[in-house]
């Protein structure tokens, strides 16, 4: 069996928000100085479901990304973890491209692949948490979707899905060829051994782009960026001093009262 | 050419109820079409719906368009998707709003492929430009660090999911007028591959997380499945729910349902509670409509600080115990 997983490289989303800058007239967000990008989290969760299934059933596992030439260490990442393949499309401007255009690149970069069984993406990118990708690359290929999964699992020819919803999951069964999204209920992901290593650096990474893989990307595009801006966050938080703990948690009671609150 | 006109809001039921996000889509969907003069539609669907489209018109909708033929008796993203693009098809709205909801985040995608829209996700604003007339969809990006402005110049229709409790709804009005047209959408059962086997509830006991008034969360600085004990009985003592970060669930301390935040529930309570937790953006996405916040937290630079009313620098297992006696003292005066 083989299972294609669509990763994106992004600035680290966890950075402290006060790093966090933008370049309002080129509605770009600047990439935090000396903080490595990682692979967004729930792609990286993508990937640890594949990964699972190639414990259990034996596949094939390729990776695939579509980002400027630094993504390629996403791509020896997930090589590192267990993917057998990687496939970089190589696109300076990636990260310029709307939701429209970045399904339509990586579905062409999966026709070209070819033979696969299940395609998975995560929920959403932590960059610009479009939440489209993996959605639009299903209707794309006319296959089924089901999202937000937090187990994946086969059953018979089908793929056996738990899908989280608000209030609980639904347990759904798709044929395959079929595109899962995934969450982070799924599990962490695993990490990469010194062994691990080792071997992916002797795979040789597909090197793409966009004319290679026949993606015109002419009238693809659907959405247009008008304004970036960061929202204004007011602080009034009164910190509640005493000599005690204790005196500090009684009086923070006393506070909630004071405002009837509680 | 196809003319495109007016808005259109796809409907949700939960427990035999409107949920609040459709009335939310109708109060924001009143606006919009206002601000066009044009109409604004309800799309309502399945047997669950039937009983309610008078309630989607005395919320603001003029038009109820009623889908209720048998395979659509409960979700399923192939046969929705295949209704709503049908009605979509036949009404050709310029603009369609769904909810950021379990629904509207499957089905809306696989809608803009099919209907050739363009699409904005998890929007907490929308307008109409007075001189272009396109559609403002304002949504937080980078977790909610910056938010983006974005346009669909001319791919039709203009499609939006509405994050929950970011837009208010109109008082129910039973005056309004409005007309109800029931439509008849074949679905095959060759067009529903992916099938639901189990629908299974992992309801939490007591008040649920996005209607409590009281919300008590606890975040990876907890440490541990007992240390949640205590939170729990202080949103007992407060008749409160309790949450939980995306990092505390990934660790097992809780389960994933309790999850606030971008991706997990979004709560908007009269009181916060935020016990051992950053304050990520992604978590405050969740969180921040909320009308008064207090922090614990050992960090006096933690960031869930800056956004708080009142806070103390204390470990929780320390500050917890005083904080509850001192609460149940009050509760009885
Ligand atoms: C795309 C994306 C989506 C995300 N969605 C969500 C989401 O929906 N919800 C969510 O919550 N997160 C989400 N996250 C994760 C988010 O970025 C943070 O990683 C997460 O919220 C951190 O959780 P935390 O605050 O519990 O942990 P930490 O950041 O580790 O904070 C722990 C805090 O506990 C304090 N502490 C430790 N011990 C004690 C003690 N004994 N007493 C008092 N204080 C103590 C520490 O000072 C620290 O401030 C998302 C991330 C991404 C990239």
């Amino acid at each position: 069996m083989n299972i294609i997983v669509c990763i994106k490289q992004v600035p680290d989303p966890e950075i402290p928000p006060a790093k966090f800058r933008i370049d309002p007239e080129g509605k770009r967000v600047m990439p935090p100085e000396g903080v490595a990008p990682v692979t967004s989290v729930f792609d990286e969760r993508a990937m640890e479901a594949a990964l699972q299934l190639k414990d259990k059933y034996q596949a094939k596992v390729t990776a695939v990304t579509l980002g400027a030439s630094a993504a390629k260490s996403a791509i020896r990442h997930a090589l590192s973890i267990g993917a057998d393949e990687g496939v970089h499309i190589q696109h300076e401007a990636a990260g310029e491209l709307d939701s429209f255009e970045t399904a339509f690149v990586l579905t062409k970069a999966i026709e070209k692949i070819g033979d696969y069984s299940l395609i998975l993406c995560g929920r959403q990118a932590a960059d610009w948490d479009a939440g489209q990708v993996g959605s639009l690359i299903a209707e794309n290929l006319a296959i089924p979707v089901v999202t937000v999964a937090r187990k994946v699992d086969l059953k018979d020819s089908k793929v056996r899905v738990e899908s989280v919803m608000q209030d609980g999951y639904r347990v759904i069964e798709a044929p395959m060829p079929a595109l899962v999204t995934v969450s982070s209920e799924i599990g962490l992901p695993r990490l990469p051994t010194g062994m691990g290593i080792l071997k992916a650096s002797r795979i040789k990474i597909t090197n793409w782009n966009v004319q290679d893989i026949g993606a015109e990307l002419q009238g693809v595009r659907r959405s247009q960026l008008l304004r970036l801006y960061i929202p204004v966050r007011e602080t009034k938080c009164q910190i509640i001093e005493a000599d005690t703990v204790a005196e500090a948690a009684c009086e923070l009671a006393l506070c909630l009262r004071k405002a009837k609150i509680i | 050419m196809t003319e495109f006109k007016g808005v259109m809001v796809c409907a949700e039921f939960v427990n035999g109820k409107m949920s609040p996000i459709t009335m939310e889509l109708l109060g924001i969907g009143r606006r919009l079409a206002d601000d066009l003069g044009e109409e604004l539609s309800a799309l309502l669907i399945g047997k669950e719906a039937v009983p309610f489209s008078r309630e989607a018109i005395a919320y603001g909708g003029e038009r109820v368009y009623l889908v209720s033929n048998s395979p659509l008796d409960s979700y399923n993203s192939d046969a929705y998707t295949e209704a709503i693009t049908n009605v979509c098809h036949q009404v050709n709205p310029s603009i369609v709003l769904l909810g950021q909801t379990d629904m509207g985040r499957d089905l809306a995608p696989r809608l803009a492929v099919r209907l050739g829209g363009g699409l904005a996700m998890d929007c907490i604003d929308l307008a109409i430009d007075p001189q272009t007339k396109l559609m403002l969809q304002t949504r937080p990006v980078f977790g909610g660090n910056a938010y983006a402005v974005m346009i669909t110049p001319t791919a039709r229709p203009q499609m939006a999911t509405v994050r929950p409790k970011t837009m208010s709804s109109l008082e129910r009005d039973d005056s309004r007028q409005g007309e109800v047209v029931p439509l008849e959408i074949g679905i095959e059962s060759s067009m529903i591959k992916a099938e639901i086997i189990e629908t299974v509830k992992e309801e939490v006991l007591g008040i649920k997380l996005e209607e409590a008034e009281i919300v008590v969360t606890g975040g990876r600085g907890i440490g541990s499945v007992e240390g949640f004990d205590i939170l729990r009985e202080l949103a007992g003592v407060l008749g409160g729910a309790v949450g939980a970060t995306r990092a505390a669930c990934d660790e097992g301390l809780t389960p994933a349902t309790m999850q606030v935040g971008q991706t997990g529930k979004i709560v908007s309570p009269n009181l916060y509670i935020a016990v051992a937790l950053s304050g990520a953006v992604q978590h405050l996405a969740g969180c921040s409509g909320s009308k008064h916040m207090v922090v614990i937290n050992t960090d006096p630079d933690a960031y869930i600080f800056k956004v708080a009313e009142w806070g103390i620098v204390a470990d929780y297992k320390t500050s917890l115990p005083p904080f509850l006696e001192k609460l149940k003292e009050l509760s009885t005066q």
